[in-house]
């Protein structure tokens, strides 16, 4: 199965294709990482009004702030704030790496840049789950 | 240009902005969330502080718009949500979500 791996709004859309990992198999790791910035990003553009929504509310006084965290003290909405982390994170560095196959022309390391984009996101998660403690 | 080339550029400039805002963010987090997080400490950062207020606003429109043009191109790819009709209601959840963001930021700066 061959899978489309670029941004369809490209202006020219072969030329980005080509730069940012153009047309490749399933298995290659440049469609795994193009899968994980998809649905990470799904997962947080859909989160973010809700986030915004509830900070929004809540942020009306350091008592009605201080309520609000103390509601957030729960295994379920931890465990949901280190998931939250590593999709941020694995979505910030999967972008980083776009943003240098598109506009520093960064092609040859591309399994280098999809592994350290993964390490960056499992760092971050383990550093908030070691402090969050 | 066309509209496709508006959003591209859009949505790589807002990128760029939440390259930078997101490590800020996220090193605020680790560090916030050493020995529990609490109001106090959170507000004492950001009360009467416009260096931290211009960044969550800024952050907030950046993040609304880039998400709001990220759920696009998905729901146009996967669901055939194309038109003038899908644009504006994405407009307006962007603008909504960053407007959201603002007023949370503006409630840590005047808390």
């Amino acid at each position: 199965m061959i899978e489309k791996s670029a941004d369809r709004f490209t202006p020219s859309g072969l030329a980005a294709l080509r730069r940012s990992g153009g047309w490749r198999p399933r298995s290659h790791p440049t469609y795994l990482a193009f899968l994980v910035h998809r649905l990470s990003g799904l997962a947080l553009a859909l989160f973010l009004p809700v986030h915004f929504w509830a900070l929004s509310h809540a942020i009306t006084g350091e008592a009605a702030l201080e309520g609000f965290l103390r509601w957030t003290d729960n295994a379920f909405l931890k465990t949901s704030e280190t998931a939250l982390v590593i999709l941020l994170a694995a979505h910030l560095a999967g972008g980083l790496r776009v943003l240098a196959l598109e506009f520093l022309g960064w092609r040859a390391p591309q399994k280098t840049l999809v592994a350290a984009s993964a390490g960056v996101s499992l760092a971050a998660g383990l550093l908030f789950l070691l402090n969050a403690g | 240009m066309t509209r496709g080339t508006h959003l591209w550029i859009a949505q790589r400039v807002t990128a760029m902005i939440l390259a930078t805002a997101v490590v800020v963010h996220l090193i605020t987090i680790i560090l916030a969330v050493r020995g529990g997080l609490s109001a106090a400490e959170i507000i004492g950062r950001t009360r009467g502080s416009e260096a931290w207020l211009i960044f969550y606003a800024v952050f907030a429109l950046a993040a609304g718009l880039h998400g709001a043009i990220g759920l696009r191109g998905i729901a146009a790819e996967w669901l055939g949500w194309r038109g003038r009709m899908f644009d504006a209601a994405w407009l307006v959840l962007g603008l909504l979500t960053a407007t959201f963001g603002i007023r949370a930021a503006l409630g840590l700066y005047a808390a």
